[in-house]
């Protein structure tokens, strides 16, 4: 029971509230991006998408990120190949058991300086799979996770608002 | 002198990350979409030199040793490369000096190979499946493109009667156009090999997340940071030498002969931006209009280089 | 210095190889220790000789004044005439680097021997192979060369089956088979040269050349290609190099790639011009076709080899075919009366011959580290190795670089020096010439293509990458001697390569000398090649080359170095996409290169045997077991030798109807041949 009362204490709440962000539209969200992408990251920033036991879901709409209307890539977002040449992880998925090793793995073939994203819902705390003998019920319980982004699956334009706010926080921490 | 020899230096590794960001411009464009900005390629570079790097415990000191060493050679074949100028007719009689020797185009068909070898040798290394793989499919390609591109380049040094690239731009610039004919063949056998060597469509896809189409994006899979950066610098600086070979040695008017008269070099500059813009958007048409080959349709298309480069040879020496 | 232009020096060194080979016989008998003072005693003195040689060579080359002597025979027609000019002082230079070298390397690496076999005998036969080997480029007279031959060919024979393995054994047996052949066909030429010239002195040949018939000139280059062909390892009648090259101990497949396969070159080089000059061009044509199949042909079969020596011995061939491709160039080029450009072309195959002596004898010696490191010859049973042998596996890559062609070391100097010698050919009037120097530069340009690939792979899946086979016990570097020959002959491929210029020079001005009615004078003397240099100096400053490289390289990256020395490094493990790493998750030495094999299966003909074993050999469900056999045709068995044999067979067959087994057939058959002797002796 202390343990997890411990647990909530200690696990940072970054989860974005769906509030005046979504209000904005795709490039005005991008224009706030790149300049934030070229300060923390010196405008280039990679992403390795690692799925650890998802639905797919949230990687259709990972993807969808870097088609014709999105166009991440115009902002200096992009997904690359190896977790050696990424920035940032996006774990989509609670982690089956299978995929624990994979999953630390990758996490530790990818360089300093790191960040651990954990996207949709089943990655933060298991979503509706959530108690089954077949899943870790979080990204956390296996490695350290940086930040959440909810959603089943999030919606490109809430993950796009999503990382800005991360980058946000980011930027305000390493500001202090 | 020195100065011109600092210039050509630095020109193609400042150069080059410009010149693949345009080519992901373009294909942006072709898909649609706007596309990261043309310097991004720097923006790239610049944060994988801030990055720590993650070493395999089973690299050995080649790992460690052959990506400077790759990117060292790419440099250096970059200062061989006629650009704007071609040097000879500009300070005559400097022959001797160091940097001609590395003009002579077996030098340079042999430094490239270095290159793709310590390429491979890393693509080994660590002792993963895909970096072998790709080192193997990367060493089929190379050996079988290498004969295209000597061929072609023969084409033009025969008709030009140097085996120097800085003499082969002088020559051929002063020769009627009835002799230049053999070398647009050549140049379609050239540019074949243009496309294999630098590991774009249809030889291979550049951009791929999927490791088993990958040729030179799976030996360079296990890199990281500043090691990394020095490997797509090196790959970056390689595409430029080859647009540059391109341009000038099938196309040389507009390339300066002398290296004092700014107005010329103004001149030649613009017309090699020309040049050059015309055969990056071309692979940027190809790589977006065609599909990557099977890996064993390949050769076939390597061969064809090579018996183009073949036809060229005779048509040039026959006449 | 003097006594070096003496014959004197050639007893000397011919004495220190016998008083070797003599030498370690005795002490086998006398010391009782396993052969150990014995192997070392007889090293050491194959050492000394070529060392001997060596200096003998560079005087007679500095001073360029030629020994030339003759002891009269006590056998017939022998006479022992001896000839040391420019020529054989340069071929003198390659046997005796090639043999420090190994001399060296044998002290450590018999080590391996110590108990088992004989080293008493080892050592003997040895330091007569190494006496043969020095001494055949000086024969000047055709029994003697002869005789020198054989000796070489016997010697080579018991050290490929000194081991007494089943293959060595077998192997053994074809090498003794195609030498043989192949020393019948000399001497079929050579005696043909009697027959046209009156004299087995090949001092006479070289004058009374102008006088023979070009049918009789003709035959006797034919039965010298044949002959010396079957020991350079030319295609088809390469069959035997594969298998002795790798049976023999490694210091000795060193000398036998190395240098005993440029013995028949440097014959080949002395028939065509030396003795007989004036051969028609299409004879240069003939062997640049020749050259171009070996090449085209040896690198594949290397490529396709799994067995490290074997390997490096079908290398062997293809380097003989680019040799053999520079040697046509020269010969066409003076067929057609282009005396310069053919000195060029002939510079490149010589230039070729000492360079690919070294990098081939340091990548056998590298071999053979590896293979008494591991215990197998095989290369998918290796893997991971630098990190055992640091050394070894760095001299091992210098040897892949040289042979690869890279710039600036000395593969890369002699193939490009080759390559314009056919650039050159291709500006011919006639169409015939211009179509073989197109076919044989396509065919150079696919060699060092693939020979990039043959050496990333022998290389490549040996020193880098996991273990791909289960060790029971680590590899161990190579002794400290072994090293030392391989670091001196890697330092060679760098001197070799970065004096480029200055070789080039000094060949032509070497070559310049043979055939001249006063053969004894060099004509660019020593003195004089440091100015001739100037004349060359545009034609490859590989120093300026190399320099340049490493300044780059050291400026490049010591910026780097110095601008990210702030950035850590983490040691990990490979990335393999969250599954576990075995010896057979990574690409073997077969795999790598299958994918050529498929392009080139027209050629290869590779074969599969698939065999598999039913947990139910009734049910046929479950599989238990299922190997694999994946091997290449061999269309020259099947091809030539085959069907050779079978007819060889058909004939001795209806040969041995005559013996009957009935006395009085013999006795009849007698009887007969009495009667026409003196039927004809009435008549004539």
């Amino acid at each position: 029971m202390y343990r997890l009362l411990r647990k909530i204490a200690v696990t940072p709440k970054v989860v974005i509230p769906e509030s005046e962000l979504m209000t904005l539209q795709i490039p005005e969200l991008g224009a706030e991006l790149s300049p934030l992408v070229k300060k923390l990251f010196k405008g280039s920033l990679a992403i390795r998408e690692v799925a650890a036991g998802s639905s797919n879901a949230e990687e259709q709409e990972l993807t969808a990120l870097t088609n014709a209307y999105y166009d991440i890539e115009r902002f200096g977002v992009r997904f690359v190949a190896s977790p050696r040449h990424a920035d940032m992880l996006f774990v989509t998925g609670p982690v089956s058991r299978n995929m624990a090793e994979g999953l630390k793995r990758t996490y530790e073939a990818t360089p300093a300086p790191k960040l651990v994203v954990a996207v949709g819902d089943g990655a933060i705390d298991g979503g509706v799979y959530r108690g089954s003998y077949a899943i870790h019920d979080s990204v956390s319980e296996v490695i350290p996770v940086d930040f959440s982004i909810p959603g089943d699956p999030p919606a490109p334009k809430v993950v796009m608002a999503a990382l800005l706010q991360i980058l946000r926080d980011i930027d305000n921490q390493t500001e202090k | 002198m020195i100065f011109f020899f600092l210039l050509q230096l630095v020109a193609i590794p400042v150069l080059s990350p410009l010149a693949v960001g345009i080519i992901r411009k373009i294909k942006a464009h072709m898909q649609g979409r706007v596309g990261a900005s043309v310097l991004q390629p720097y923006y790239d570079l610049w944060k994988l030199f801030h990055k720590d790097e993650v070493i395999s415990e089973d690299a050995t000191w080649i790992f460690r040793f052959a990506p400077y060493l790759i990117f060292a050679v790419s440099v250096a074949v970059g200062i061989a490369v006629p650009m704007v100028t071609a040097v000879p007719a500009a300070f005559p009689g400097i022959e001797r000096l160091s940097f001609l020797a590395l003009s002579d185009f077996l030098v340079v068909i042999y430094l490239f190979a270095l290159m793709t070898f310590f390429l491979a040798l890393l693509g080994i290394e660590t002792g993963s499946g895909f970096g072998g793989f790709g080192a193997a499919r990367e060493m089929m390609v190379a050996a079988l493109a290498e004969g295209g591109l000597l061929f072609s380049l023969l084409v033009a040094s025969v008709i030009a009667q140097s085996g120097n690239l800085m003499g082969i731009v002088v020559n051929l610039q002063m020769m009627p156009l009835e002799t230049l004919f053999p070398l647009l063949i050549a140049f379609v056998g050239f540019a074949i090999a243009l496309l294999a060597e630098n590991s774009r469509f249809p030889v291979d896809n550049p951009a791929t997340h999927l490791e088993l189409t990958m040729i030179h994006e799976a030996m360079i899979l296990e890199h990281s940071g500043k090691r990394l950066a020095l490997l797509e610098w090196a790959a970056a600086n390689k595409l430029l030498i080859f647009i540059a070979l391109g341009a000038n040695i099938f196309f040389p008017w507009g390339v300066a002969l002398q290296a004092d008269a700014l107005p010329g070099l103004a001149l030649a500059l613009v017309v090699f931006a020309a040049k050059a813009a015309v055969l990056l958007a071309g692979i940027a048409v190809i790589e977006s209009t065609m599909a990557k080959f099977r890996i064993f349709r390949v050769p076939d298309l390597l061969f064809t280089s090579l018996v183009l480069g073949i036809i060229a040879l005779s048509i040039s020496i026959t006449f | 210095m003097e006594f070096f232009l003496t014959p004197a020096s050639l007893f000397l060194f011919g004495g220190l190889f016998l008083f070797g080979a003599f030498g370690a016989l005795l002490l086998s008998r006398l010391v009782p220790d396993g052969g150990k003072i014995a192997g070392t005693f007889a090293h050491v003195l194959g050492f000394l000789g070529s060392l001997a040689a060596l200096t003998t060579a560079f005087a007679v080359l500095v001073s360029g004044q030629a020994i030339a002597f003759s002891l009269p025979g006590t056998l017939p027609f022998v006479e022992f005439a001896f000839r040391f000019d420019a020529l054989a002082a340069y071929f003198v230079i390659l046997v005796s680097l090639v043999g420090m070298a190994a001399s060296i390397y044998g002290i450590g690496y018999q080590k391996h021997f110590f108990g088992g076999h004989s080293l008493g005998w080892f050592g003997f036969l040895y330091n007569i192979f190494l006496l043969s080997l020095v001494f055949i480029p000086l024969a000047n007279q055709a029994f003697f060369f002869l005789f020198l031959w054989e000796i070489m060919s016997l010697s080579s024979y018991f050290l490929v089956v000194f081991e007494r393995k089943e293959e060595s054994v077998q192997a053994g047996f074809l090498y003794f088979l195609m030498t043989h052949l192949g020393t019948a066909f000399v001497m079929l030429a050579l005696l043909l040269a009697y027959g046209a010239t009156g004299s087995f002195a090949f001092d006479d040949w070289r004058v009374a050349s102008a006088n023979i018939t070009p049918l009789l000139q003709s035959l006797i280059f034919l039965f010298a290609l044949i002959g010396f062909g079957t020991k350079a390892g030319i295609i088809p009648l390469h069959i035997w190099l594969p298998e002795a090259h790798p049976a023999a101990p490694s210091h000795v497949s060193a000398l036998m790639s190395g240098v005993m396969v440029k013995t028949a070159l440097f014959m080949l080089v002395r028939f065509f011009f030396d003795f007989f000059p004036g051969a028609r061009m299409e004879w240069g044509l003939a062997f640049m076709l020749l050259g171009s199949l070996s090449a085209l042909l040896g690198i594949l079969y290397a490529l396709a080899e799994r067995d490290i020596k074997r390997l490096l011995a079908y290398s062997t061939v293809e380097n003989v075919g680019i040799m053999l491709m520079g040697f046509g160039a020269a010969l066409v080029f003076f067929g057609l009366g282009a005396e310069s450009f053919a000195l060029f072309a002939l510079a490149a195959m010589l230039y070729h011959m000492l360079n690919h002596a070294i990098f081939k004898s340091l990548l056998f010696l590298g071999a053979g580290a590896v293979v008494e490191a591991t215990g197998t010859r095989n290369l998918n049973a290796y893997g991971g190795l630098l990190k055992f042998l640091p050394l070894s596996g760095f001299f091992f890559l210098i040897g892949s670089l040289a042979i690869s062609a890279f710039p600036p070391l000395n593969g890369f100097a002699s193939e490009w020096l080759t390559f314009q010698s056919l650039f050159v050919g291709i500006a011919s009037p006639s169409l015939l010439v211009k179509a073989t120097f197109i076919i044989t530069i396509v065919s150079l340009v696919m060699t060092s293509g693939l020979a990039a690939a043959t050496f990333v792979k022998a290389f490549g899946t040996s020193f880098l990458g996991r273990a791909r086979t289960v060790r029971t016990e680590l590899p161990h570097e190579a002794d400290q001697l072994m090293l030392l020959a391989m670091g001196f002959l890697a330092l060679l491929t760098l001197v070799l390569g970065v004096g480029a210029t200055f070789m080039i020079a000094a060949l032509i001005g070497m070559i310049a000398s043979i055939g001249l009615t006063d053969p004894l004078s060099l004509r660019f003397p020593f003195s004089e090649f440091i100015a001739a240099r100037e004349q060359f100096a545009n034609v490859l400053p590989l120093e300026t080359i190399g320099m340049l490289l490493l300044v780059i390289f050291a400026v490049a990256g010591g910026a780097v170095y110095f601008a990210t020395r702030k950035r850590g490094i983490v040691y990990g493990r490979t990335w393999d996409c969250g599954t576990p790493l075995s010896p057979r998750t990574q690409i073997s030495s077969t795999g790598f290169s299958r994918s050529l094999v498929t392009i080139f299966q027209g050629i290869l003909r590779p074969t599969r045997q698939t065999s598999i074993e039913y947990q139910d050999g009734k049910m046929r469900y479950f599989i238990k077991y299922q190997g694999i056999k994946m091997g290449l045709g061999d269309p020259y068995r099947s091809g030539i030798y085959g069907p050779a044999h079978n007819v060889l067979l058909f004939f001795a067959r209806q040969a041995r109807r005559i013996q009957s087994g009935n006395v009085n057939a013999y006795a009849l058959y007698m009887f007969v041949t009495l009667i026409l002797l003196l039927v004809w002796t009435l008549y004539s």
